[in-house]
């Protein structure tokens, strides 16, 4: 159990008569990279706004972290980082702004944040840019510094909701690049996407449909047990079967 | 609390970069003072006049050449008929016509009575009322001034009104005006920026961020209304001084009231701007919403009509409107020097106001995000 960052039991999330996530149980093993797989609308991103206490589940329990997300929000939300579908970081801050104001509020001492802008600008070798208003950067480096920028206070875990969406393949693959670096210094990495070709690239997947865990398990398997080529062969299969 | 001076920084910069709100901080003060304050004056100078002389007597000339030489009319010439002067009304060419009776200046002789026409263009209802009070009063002094002369008796005897207007004493309108300008300024910044500012964040979808970090929800209230409570105050400071560089305005009482009443007006302005912000998803939306609420705590506040002339019901909603209090504390003070004491009465009210507007709107707010 130990092991277990992340551990959701029967979760489920009505808005009025609609349900949009429907008694789903899953755990994630501390250092994944486990992906959320679906259609839009599958009930990907209610199910990470719960994780992230952004919403609160109308039944089930949830554990981040090792912490309730219904009555220790306060210690979940210290150990989690998060990137929203919509753009996170301000427009209108300049990118030494945008890194001191959210490393400020996460309670970063002065010399600790210093070391870390520092350590940020060199990885996305953004020192000339430093000064610039995000608004003025390319889309593909604001992502990558809003990921970086999620990342700033050491969360143990970290949600990214569509990250790669709208951007080009290189620019995907630097991320992706960015997600494996994360992973490999033990952050527990979520994340949600429709790029079906992106699920190899996680230890674990879950695939929604209509609010339910369709398959959940390592692409290889889930593979072999719909005895399928690729990840869009599965997806095809389960949306078949559903409807 | 340690990410409040994170988040003071932070807004700080955006209202510093915001080509939107900049404009309406620093330009709107000057635009509201400087052009409203003069435009605003209930005053009527150059009413076009015609006259029908059927008399064309010395009497009859007397009182045009008042009428000539008043700075309140110009005269526009005279017409042979009643229809004629009429024409000229509905053509927009004059706003009164005064009609003099032929026999007029043998009726004052021997002492009859005697009557003259107006006719008014009634359309705006303030204007006819100034002018009729205006001609009403060149003939009165045409009457007196040749009852004085000995050429008729001063008729019936009327007593002579000497009056004498306190706290205003010339009834100056820009020292009625300029107050509620403040008002004004400061109830704008208050309910537009904060209520657009807050919504900003969620239209831009920052606010989910905002939500997963350890920030208390009341840090990041304080953190969105603090600026604008120092900016609106600014605000009054900088109206006040152009009142008084510019219009000379008087501050008999002490500036420092007006400035306590404005702390404790503006949370129950921000708090409206907060709950506006709660129930809208747009910029845009805020806007609307603000300007609707803006106009009726302009119109019921007394600013530009008596609130005693209100109907009763009508002066029953004054009474929830926190705009009115601070017109009336900002005449009192500055024109009759009313001390903390005299409006006491209104700190207490705003001060609930303050108290349950914020209240409700920390509430909406939480419904919202949650």
């Amino acid at each position: 159990m130990d092991d277990f960052v992340i551990i959701a039991n029967e979760l489920t999330r009505k808005f009025g008569d609609f349900v949009a996530v429907d008694s789903v149980s899953f755990n994630v093993e501390r250092g994944e990279i486990f992906g959320f797989l679906g259609a839009n609308g599958a009930g990907k991103t209610t199910a990470m706004r719960m994780m992230c206490g952004l919403l609160m589940p109308t039944s089930g329990e949830i554990h981040v972290a090792g912490y309730n997300v219904k009555n220790e929000s306060d210690a979940v939300k210290k150990s989690i980082g998060y990137m929203s579908q919509r753009f996170s970081l301000y427009n209108d801050l300049s990118v030494q702004e945008n890194i001191d104001f959210y490393g400020g509020i996460y309670g970063l001492s002065r010399n600790s944040l210093k070391q870390r802008s520092q350590q940020l600008l060199d990885e996305l070798d953004l020192h000339q840019d430093r000064n610039r208003l995000v608004a003025d950067l390319p889309l593909g480096i604001k992502q990558r510094l809003a990921f970086s920028t999620a990342l700033i206070h050491d969360p143990s875990i970290v949600f990214l909701d569509e990250p790669t969406s709208g951007v080009d393949p290189l620019t995907r693959r630097q991320f992706w690049e960015m997600i494996q670096s994360a992973a490999e210094r033990g952050i527990t990495v979520l994340i949600t996407t429709h790029y079906l070709d992106e699920a190899e690239y996680c230890q674990r997947i879950s695939i929604m449909v209509d609010g339910r865990l369709a398959a959940y398990d390592t692409p290889e398997n889930i593979r072999g047990t719909f005895n399928a080529e690729t990840m869009d062969e599965v997806f095809l299969k389960i949306t078949r079967n559903s409807s | 609390m340690k990410a409040l001076p994170h988040l003071l920084k932070k807004e700080f910069r955006q209202i510093r970069r915001n080509k939107a709100m900049l404009p309406i901080i620093f330009i709107m003060p000057f635009v509201q003072l400087l052009i409203l304050v003069n435009a605003a004056d209930f005053e009527i100078r150059n009413i076009k006049i015609a006259f029908e002389d059927a008399d064309r007597s010395m009497a009859s000339q007397q009182l045009i050449s008042r009428f000539t030489s008043s700075p309140y009319f110009n005269v526009q010439g005279t017409v042979n008929s009643a229809a004629e002067g009429l024409a000229l009304l509905d053509r927009d060419k004059v706003t009164v016509v005064l009609r003099i009776p032929s026999g007029f200046e043998r009726q004052l002789q021997s002492n009859h009575h005697t009557t003259l026409a107006v006719d008014i263009n009634g359309i705006d209802g303030q204007a006819a009322g100034l002018s009729r009070a205006y001609v009403g009063s060149i003939i009165r002094e045409f009457q007196s001034s040749i009852a004085s002369r000995g050429q008729v008796s001063r008729g019936q005897g009327a007593p002579g009104i000497d009056e004498r207007y306190w706290y205003n004493a010339d009834l100056e309108y820009r020292n009625m005006m300029l107050p509620g300008l403040l008002v004004l300024l400061v109830t704008m910044v208050g309910l537009f920026l904060t209520s657009m500012n807050i919504v900003r964040e969620i239209e831009m979808g920052t606010i989910e961020q905002i939500n997963v970090t350890p920030i208390r929800k009341y840090e990041f209230i304080i953190g969105k209304l603090l600026p604008f409570w120092i900016i609106g105050l600014l605000e009054l400071a900088l109206g006040l001084s152009i009142g008084v560089l510019v219009y000379s305005i008087p501050i008999v009482g002490s500036v420092w009231i007006l400035f306590l009443f404005a702390m404790l007006y503006l949370p129950a302005i921000m708090g409206m701007g907060l709950i506006v912000s709660s129930i809208t998803k747009t910029q845009q939306q805020a806007m609307f919403v603000s300007w609707f609420l803006m106009v009726i705590f302009l119109l019921m506040s007394g600013l530009f009509t008596p609130i005693e002339n209100m109907p009763k019901w009508a002066q029953a909603i004054t009474l929830f409107n926190p705009s009115a209090y601070f017109i009336k504390v900002v005449r009192l003070v500055l024109l009759k020097g009313s001390s903390l004491w005299d409006v006491a009465h209104e700190f207490g009210v705003i001060t609930i106001f303050s108290i349950v507007m914020t209240t409700i709107a920390v509430f909406a707010y939480k419904k919202r995000v949650a």
